[in-house]
């Protein structure tokens, strides 16, 4: 098992990629990456299983097209991504592109057109049941897209179906497109509308390391009923620089601010593979 | 009844807008909206969580009561243009083109296109590859989806000066309206002043004897540029512009046609279920032996990337297009 300061380490060490990734063009979902890096870390790095090849024995289907970043960021982590490569981001004729369709390593779907991700990982985890895998299911929606119709019905079919090895994640960073989520149009109580569903819901700051592993770990337990858990996140988490971008959806900006956020991060923290910088 | 070709050319020549080389606006939807919001107490502008990006700002702030924010959630939200509709007022529900033809075509076609009487107006922003996202954000066949909605009227504006003319129009006109929307700093091609739009009627741009291309939105305005190209060739083309892809203006294109053996479509679309699709329904209908040649985007996703990446990948520069043209031309 992992500890947390090892994925701690990680999750800086990925803060630190999604920050170099943007600076190229100096723009980018850079919030969105770095709030989601300790989820991320704790995914791939301790939560999911694999097999004894190393591959993958869970599934992570992301469904924030636009988070692109954290989960480019994770895979280059592992190695599956070069540093070189992500230093594309977003430019033109590059693969890494900021909202990438379905088949680039890691993309088992099409996200971004934003509300659809859930409905393919019920199909998926109905797959695996289907075949007699015991494989779940982490799906990643975020708080906007909760207000996808298509959403809801992906949640009762999940609870419906009794998909105990699907667990949804919502990135609540109380934002969108338009501003505040709360102000836009409100979704809270999220984790009471997913218990009338019929999910096993959890709320967790998913920032805080050892709360949201041992949010993960609740769903481990074999169950009848699908998991759903809010992560609580803070846009720009663990840099005060991108911090400050808080309500933004989007981040453009001068290379000082970037340079300035590579330091704020730290040059210790890539510890696995060192990163390009 | 179709009028005399020689008629409506000798129509087209004498109502030639006048053309502006290098001209930009900011955000001309934003003030046309905000001026129609001054004018009629009835508009209502709805948002699925992108005001921010659609150029509604100026709106939403002097008329906080007259916008409705449904959150990201586009099928609701035509469904609630539905009812104002119904219930006597404008709405203008703005938001991507794919997201309200693809996701919304349902609610979009029995909300608005079944019971409305009066005007309703969506407003689809991102046409066609003007985004560097891809085939999530590229509304590629959200004309040719529009188009085959009864009694929808389809219009594709090329630059500032028909972007707000359309939306006036729109406003005017009984029936529901699909008006795709350029966002930002946009092009003006065409001098405001005595610019005459009507829903249904294309615009003579150019007149030439070397080729005839029609274009529609940003493809008028990618010809122009490949029109100059070629110019410079020494090859004079005739440009139509046609706004309106329905009610596609029949007289216009026969009269262009009757004059020319190859026709040159030019779209910010893809090449099936569009203008080259349109255009060539009305010629194969007259029984012309006419060539049609379309540009726009193939049958595939298209790249990701800035607009002129894009372009240059789907050869649609304006260099790009008139040498095709050229090629074309040479077999013909
Ligand atoms: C179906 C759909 N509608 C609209 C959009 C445009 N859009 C892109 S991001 C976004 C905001 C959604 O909120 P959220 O995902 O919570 O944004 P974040 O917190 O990451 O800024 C919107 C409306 C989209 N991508 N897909
Ligand atoms: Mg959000």
């Amino acid at each position: 098992m992992t500890t947390d300061e090892e994925l701690s380490r990680i999750a800086t060490s990925i803060r630190r990629r999604c920050v170099t990734m943007c600076r190229g063009r100096g723009q980018g979902y850079v919030g969105q990456g770095l709030a989601l890096a300790d989820l991320m870390a704790s995914l791939y790095f301790d939560e999911m299983r694999r097999d004894p090849t190393g591959a993958l024995h869970d599934r992570f289907i992301l469904s924030t097209g636009h988070s692109a970043i954290a989960l480019y960021a994770t895979l280059g982590e592992l190695g599956e991504y070069a540093d070189e490569e992500l230093a594309t981001y977003g430019m033109d004729a590059s693969r890494i592109e900021e909202s990438p369709l379905a088949g680039l390593p890691g993309f088992h779907i099409t996200g971004g057109s934003l509300g659809q991700g859930l409905s393919q990982a019920v199909g998926f985890a109905l797959g695996d049941r289907l075949r007699g895998s015991d494989a779940r299911t982490f799906c990643l929606i975020s708080d906007g897209e909760l207000q996808e119709g298509q959403i809801w019905e992906a949640i009762m079919s999940a609870a419906h179906y009794r998909l105990g090895s699907l667990v949804l994640l919502i990135d609540n960073n109380r934002m969108q497109a338009d501003g505040d989520t709360a102000e836009v149009m409100g979704i809270e109580p999220i984790p009471d509308k997913l218990a009338a569903f019929g999910f096993a819901a959890q709320r967790v700051d998913a920032n805080n390391l050892p709360a949201l592993r041992a949010a993960l770990e609740a769903t481990r337990a074999q169950s009848d009923r699908p998991h759903g858990i809010v992560c609580d996140t803070l846009p720009g988490k663990g840099v005060p620089t991108i911090e400050a971008y808080e309500k933004v959806h989007y981040v453009r900006a001068g290379d000082d601010v970037w340079a300035q956020a590579l330091a704020e991060i730290g040059s210790t923290a890539g510890v696995r593979h060192a990163s390009a910088e | 009844m179709t009028a005399d070709v020689t008629t409506t050319h000798r129509r087209l020549r004498e109502t030639m807008p006048a053309l502006l080389q290098g001209v930009t606006q900011q955000a001309p939807f934003a003030d046309a909206l905000v001026r129609l919001g001054r004018s009629r107490d009835d508009v209502v502008v709805l948002s699925a969580d992108l005001s921010k990006y659609t150029d509604l700002v100026p709106f939403r702030t002097e008329f906080p009561d007259r916008f409705i924010q449904v959150g990201m959630a586009e099928q609701n939200m035509f469904g609630i243009a539905g009812g104002l509709a119904k219930s006597g007022f404008l709405p203008i529900a703005v938001t991507y083109g794919v997201f309200a033809t693809r996701r919304a075509f349902d609610q979009v076609a029995m909300a608005l296109a079944t019971g409305v009487t009066g005007p309703a107006i969506v407003v689809a922003f991102l046409p066609g590859i003007t985004t560097p996202f891809r085939a999530t954000h590229q509304a590629t066949e959200d004309l040719a989806l529009m188009r085959q909605i009864p009694g929808m009227t389809v219009i594709d504006p090329a630059d500032a000066t028909e972007q707000v003319a359309a939306l006036d129009a729109a406003a005017q006109h009984d029936g529901p309206v699909y008006l795709r929307g350029l966002r930002g700093l946009v092009e003006q091609r065409f001098a405001p002043e005595g610019f005459a739009f009507r829903i249904g009627r294309a615009q003579l741009v150019a007149d030439g004897d070397d080729g005839a291309i029609i274009g529609m939105g940003l493809g008028t305005a990618w010809a122009l540029d490949a029109r100059e190209v070629l110019h410079q060739g020494g090859r004079s083309l005739a440009l139509l512009d046609m706004p309106t892809l329905k009610p596609i203006d029949r007289d216009a294109i026969l009269a262009v046609a009757s004059r020319h053996r190859t026709i040159f479509t030019v779209e910010n679309h893809s090449t099936i279920g569009g203008l080259a699709s349109a255009v060539s329904e009305v010629i194969a209908a007259a029984g012309l032996s006419v060539r049609v040649v379309p540009f726009g985007v193939p049958d595939t996703w298209a790249p990701a990337g800035s607009i002129d990446y894009v372009r240059t990948g789907l050869g649609l520069t304006a260099e790009a297009i008139a040498s095709s043209i050229v090629a074309e031309g040479e077999q013909a």
